[in-house]
């Protein structure tokens, strides 16, 4: 199962490594949308920087969908899907390998947004260690519920349209305990008010995690 | 199953809807005419008798079924038609009564809270339990065969199944404004008596009643949906044969 899910995950970084389609038009796409909530807030600082954690995840949330669709838009051609389900990998390796591969663009995404954050709203960083955690724990969550979601609307006709409206409402506890995470480490609520949210983050994405490999694999035959 | 059964079922679904109705008809007259106003929120209480008992049947009795059916679809060994069909009705008919919860409940908010909508634990898991059930509403009406939509509805009430839990413990923490449950509470003792609590049990079997009966009428929907397309393909399949086979010699006079 590891092996299967180093070398789908391989497959789907090789493939971002040579299109940068996510580096060249996600992330461009993610600072607009911060850019975007300083038009709506600014000019002031102040609003931006109490909002700052809330307008971060939001970022993420709108760049997982992207990716997502990319990460299944690059097997929709040349029957990607059918080879990778005759080729004799186990469904639950191939899950986590995209759910890998997803996460792994997503945490790029978020350092650049992170770093974003801090030039725009003037954030400043309280305890970087809980940032990292609390984004890492959410990243993994957001990159499981999206591999599935994805793979759920993969092939069907309405899929950009319904991909959103899957997804985000299920991410809706990522967005709000990770705006609570950062919150706290960013020093704007009390020392240790993030604790809760950090462990409901790892619950999140084990269990999704967890539901995943077990369902992946009938998931795989609707195609 | 065959069209003698169907009648059957459908003769027993149109008694449950008539009970479901009377007793309704009934809660109603109990509740604005019989029960008396209350202390403390006057005669905004009577929203009690409707409010609780549609929230019971939205996010516990539809979404519960809906979920237990996918997971039975899911497991090759219980697996049958028989689950989507129910699944996807259960799922449906909760929609009308997730939105008449956010209904009842924003009319019950308005005079009390002194607002329409609150960012209440409860008010904001519900709307996003609405959110995935319309969600899991458009997955189905995308056009595709049988077994794969059933599989991937299967799914998807699984994944927001899932997620019911955790967005319930996150709103909470999130914050809290609802008033604690009146019936259901940790030591299951109602906290209110007499007549109006006999009119809140009636409240709940009605609801109960109306929701099973448009569940069944909902199921025989899709079941009779599904014959159509079966007898479809029959008789595609006989043209199809009557076009390819051979007509037989005119039998001759010898």
């Amino acid at each position: 199962m590891w092996r299967d899910a180093a070398l789908v995950a391989g497959k789907d970084l090789r493939i971002e490594a040579r299109s940068r389609v996510v580096l060249h038009q996600v992330a461009p796409f993610a600072v607009l949308v911060l850019v975007l909530f300083a038009f709506a807030l600014g000019p002031g600082r102040g609003p931006m920087v109490h909002a700052a954690p809330g307008l971060f995840w939001v970022a993420v949330l709108f760049a997982t969908v992207i990716a997502v669709q990319r990460s299944y838009g690059v097997e929709s051609t040349e029957a990607t899907r059918d080879g990778l389900r005759m080729s004799g990998l186990d469904p639950a390796g191939i899950f986590l390998g995209k759910a890998a591969a997803l996460a792994a663009v997503l945490v790029v995404l978020e350092v650049l947004l992170g770093v974003g954050v801090v030039l725009f709203y003037g954030a400043s960083v309280h305890s970087f260690g809980e940032l990292a955690v609390a984004s890492v724990a959410g990243t993994v969550g957001l990159a499981a519920v999206g591999t599935l979601y994805g793979a759920l609307s993969s092939g069907l006709r309405a899929r950009e349209t319904l991909l959103p409206l899957l997804l985000m409402p299920v991410a809706a506890p990522v967005l709000l305990a990770g705006t609570r995470a950062w919150q706290a480490a960013l020093g704007t609520s009390g020392a240790g008010a993030g604790d809760p949210w950090l462990r409901l983050l790892v619950v999140f994405a084990a269990v999704y995690l967890a539901l995943g490999v077990v369902i992946f694999g009938p998931l795989q035959e609707a195609a | 199953m065959s069209a003698v059964a169907v009648a059957r079922r459908h003769r027993l679904t149109s008694v449950v809807g008539a009970v479901g109705l009377i007793t309704l008809g009934l809660t109603v007259w109990l509740g604005l005419w019989v029960t008396p106003p209350d202390k403390v929120q006057g005669d905004l209480v009577r929203l009690v008798y409707l409010h609780p008992p549609i929230a019971w049947v939205a996010l516990y009795l539809a979404f519960g079924i809906a979920a237990l059916a996918s997971v039975l679809w899911l497991w090759p060994r219980t697996r049958s038609a028989m689950w989507d069909r129910l699944a996807v009705s259960s799922m449906e008919v909760g929609v009308v009564f997730t939105a008449l919860t956010l209904v009842t409940g924003s009319i019950w908010g308005r005079p009390t809270w002194g607002v329409w909508w609150a960012w209440d634990a409860r008010l904001t898991s519900t709307a996003l339990l609405l959110v995935l059930q319309l969600g899991y509403v458009a997955l189905r009406r995308i056009p595709s065969d049988t077994e794969a939509r059933a599989r991937r509805s299967a799914v998807a009430g699984v994944i927001a199944a899932v997620d019911v839990p955790i967005v319930h413990f996150s709103v909470n923490w999130w914050r809290t404004l609802h008033q604690g449950a009146t019936v259901l509470n940790a030591n299951l003792s109602p906290t209110i008596h007499g007549a109006m609590a006999w009119t809140l049990l009636l409240g709940f079997v009605s609801v109960t009643l109306v929701f099973v009966w448009m569940l069944a009428v909902r199921y025989r929907i899709e079941t009779l949906g599904d014959m159509v397309e079966g007898a479809d393909l029959d008789t595609a399949l006989a043209e199809r044969w009557a076009e390819g086979a051979v007509p037989e010699p005119a039998p001759t006079a010898s």
